[in-house]
């Protein structure tokens, strides 16, 4: 790890431990002592939040899978006998139905911060790709997940996402059609596909909890971002331990969170779900309306955007790749937002275009509602693509603190600790 | 061999364009413009400190038993669901009398044959076809579908226009609304006309229905005034048998309704307590710290 461990075994056993395997020191270090910039705002308690919400998924989804039947004759009706008939079985399953729509919700809005404060610039790029990696894992998690119980919108939902990979049959005549015969086990969806939908969904959580476990060791060893951007020069006077004060200001996020979440659980279960959902899947009868869940919607109207099965299918796949290149399409030299005069108003451009490109995937794509999904799309791939490189080169950043200590005692631009007004504090 | 190859390669990859297309093209049967505004009802089990009115419950029940029970089962209930806390609470005896007036096939017994018995509490539902086919037989094709889950598996379109529906997405956020399955279902059991508006051409074997989609539904009204006698002395009317069969429908899908509520008020106010005890320890600890 990349600050010096303060950690001093005080009894024998912990000595004899330290010098054989050093756990509790690496946990001492990395869980307590970890220096943290003292200025980080709330949006950074959010990898906190989701390191809960993992936990949350884990937990309730390993009850869940002692009550599921990934069987298609039963799989529908095996849900439901644990929503009536099974001990608090509705509390466990609503909160991991609820929990992924949460997970997201919290995931979206830590990959704006590190948007925002460019916390993927130097020396944070490997950081920053292993998040991108957790955020792909956790969409197919969940896309699995989903269609485990078995409703109309399951299967149908997995019928045209799978079916997307038939698209490189234009590429080698029968590749396409290959593959996804090979996916599903068959020529439709059908009981070999949810076998392996279920055995993948639970496996990919623990594929997920690696990748957070190196995210934080990345993490560990560059060091925590903060809103000024300014690396962290004198942990003493700049930082402070992860605990307590970090582990209580993170608490207090997670209580907050834990009230939204528990709103949604024990009042508006259903309210993220989809009402076909509680019909059984039936592959006879196609629901007039196939949209996935919310988390997918902006993926899903960039699919829908391009007029080619092929090119919708490239967009969208694109639309998460080009993420992986966000450290070196950005050419600017200050990390935060916050200095970033011109890059500012298009950075809240993005989140409109997102937040738009979400509420038209559920939207059918015809008239004003397809032009607007294309206008949107073009913008998603243009901020990347061009708006990243271009303003970091043309535009002149504000001044900023010269350190984090600045920013802490002084205020604004100058470099002269004002002591008083931090008393004042 | 290439030819059958060749054959499946076409076959499945116009089964996925085709998919592909209805995904992209399809729209809802009543596109914008068309949707029909389902009114919203006053239910009790609405909102945050939502209930079930066990005497309408129990209405409800009578109403589906003697009308909806005819074509239409409950396959996910148990007839001691009947007597659990959160429902009609009916007594165990009135159950036993309830499940007993049924006929359950069971078996096979000694002799490898089946045999149908009176039906005990910890009997499903008895269903009033054995199978799918069965059903479609005897309606004509259309499959009277399952009602253990309706009232959470229809969901209105509205009619908002596309910059104020996010507002009443949050609207509906922040009151809890729960409830447009329960709505749909009443405005489509009382939404049948004598005669559809003119213009309108209705296919046969198909009636004129308000709220249902495309307008044109299978199912004949199946209520009318005075057709069940309520023994509690409530008004005899369609609407009234309407609400009450929408009731019992809402619980038959969300048996656990009360219990999570109530529950739900308890985890509330213990996490709005720690959430507290948290920000004030929080800031004790950091008032110390300049940041």
């Amino acid at each position: 790890m990349a600050h010096q461990s303060t950690y001093e075994p005080k009894t024998a056993f912990t000595r004899w431990m330290d010098s054989r395997l050093p756990v509790i020191r690496m946990a001492y270090d990395n869980l307590l002592d970890f220096p943290t910039p003292r200025n980080l705002n709330y949006m950074w308690t959010f990898g906190g939040i989701l390191a809960f919400c993992l936990f949350v998924q884990i937990v309730t989804g390993i009850v869940l899978a002692m009550h599921y039947a990934a069987d298609t004759s039963v799989a529908f009706d095996s849900i439901e006998h644990l929503m009536r008939n099974v001990n608090y079985g509705w509390l466990i399953r609503y909160t991991h139905a609820v929990g992924a729509s949460m997970f997201f919700f919290a995931v979206y809005l830590h990959i704006f911060r590190g948007l925002y404060y460019g916390s993927y610039k130097p020396p944070r790029e490997i950081l920053w790709i292993l998040g991108v990696l957790i955020f792909l894992a956790m969409m197919a998690t969940a896309f699995m997940g989903y269609s485990l119980v078995w409703g109309q919108m399951s299967f149908w939902a997995v019928t045209v996402i799978t079916n997307l990979f038939s698209s490189l049959d234009s590429v080698v005549s029968g590749l396409g059609t290959g593959i996804v015969q090979w996916i599903w086990g068959g020529f439709a969806v059908n009981d070999a596909t949810l076998n392996r939908l279920f055995s993948l969904h639970y496996l990919l959580p623990f594929v997920i909890a690696g990748l957070v476990g190196l995210h934080i060791w990345a993490l560990h060893v560059t060091g925590n971002n903060n809103p000024t951007g300014v690396p962290l020069r004198d942990p003493k006077t700049e930082a402070l331990p992860f605990h307590p004060y970090f582990t209580a200001k993170d608490g207090f996020a997670i209580a907050v969170f834990g009230l939204i979440f528990a709103y949604f659980v024990f009042y508006m279960p259903n309210y993220l779900g989809h009402a076909d959902n509680y019909v059984e899947a039936n592959p006879l009868q196609t629901p007039p309306h196939i949209v996935p869940e919310w988390y997918f919607l902006p993926f899903y109207a960039i699919l829908r955007a391009i007029p080619s099965k092929l090119g919708g299918v490239i967009a969208m796949f694109g639309a998460i790749v080009v993420l992986f290149f966000i450290p070196w399409l950005d050419t600017a030299r200050e990390r935060s937002t916050r200095y970033r005069p011109i890059y500012k108003y298009f950075f809240w451009l993005l989140v409109v275009t997102c937040l738009a490109l979400g509420y038209l995937g559920a939207k059918p794509p015809e008239g004003g509602y397809l032009v607007a999904g294309r206008i949107f799309t073009a913008y998603y791939f243009i901020h990347f693509l061009i708006v990243m490189p271009v303003i970091g080169i043309i535009e002149t950043p504000k001044s900023r603190p010269q350190s984090i200590a600045d920013s802490i005692l002084g205020g604004g631009n100058s470099s002269q600790p004002a002591v008083a007004a931090a008393e004042k504090r | 061999m290439s030819k059958i190859l060749s054959m499946r390669n076409f076959r499945t990859s116009t089964l996925g364009a085709a998919l592909l297309l209805v995904t992209a093209y399809a729209s809802p049967s009543f596109a914008a413009g068309e949707a029909v505004e389902i009114p919203r009802q006053e239910w009790t089990f609405s909102g945050m400190t939502g209930y079930f009115d066990k005497a309408q419950l129990r209405r409800g029940y009578q109403v589906y038993q003697n009308v909806c029970a005819v074509c239409h089962g409950m396959r996910q209930l148990y007839y001691r669901n009947l007597s659990e806390p959160g429902g009609p609470e009916f007594s165990d005896a009135r159950v036993k009398d309830i499940a007993s007036q049924a006929q359950v096939t069971d078996g096979p017994d000694d002799n490898g044959e089946m045999f149908t018995r009176s039906g005990t509490p910890a009997d499903k539902f008895v269903l009033p076809y054995p199978n799918e086919k069965a059903a479609a037989a005897a309606m004509g094709g259309a499959v009277p579908p399952d009602l253990s889950l309706m009232a959470k598996a229809r969901a209105p379109a509205h009619a908002h226009a596309w910059y104020t529906e996010p507002y009443f997405w949050m609207v509906d956020i922040v009151t809890g609304y729960q409830e447009g399955g329960a709505d749909y279902l009443y405005a489509l059991l009382t939404g049948y006309a004598d005669e559809p508006p003119a213009g309108i051409d209705v296919l046969p074997g198909l009636y004129y229905n308000e709220a249902f989609p495309g307008h044109q539904i299978a199912m004949p009204s199946p209520l009318a005034d005075g057709f069940i006698t309520y023994e509690d002395g409530t008004e005899e009317t369609v609407a009234n048998y309407s609400k009450d069969v929408t009731a019992f429908m809402m619980w038959a899908a969300e048996p656990k309704l009360e219990e999570r509520k109530k529950m739900g008020l308890t985890v509330m106010i213990y996490l709005g307590i720690f959430a507290i005890l948290m920000y004030l320890s929080k800031r004790a600890l950091w008032r110390k710290v300049p940041h």
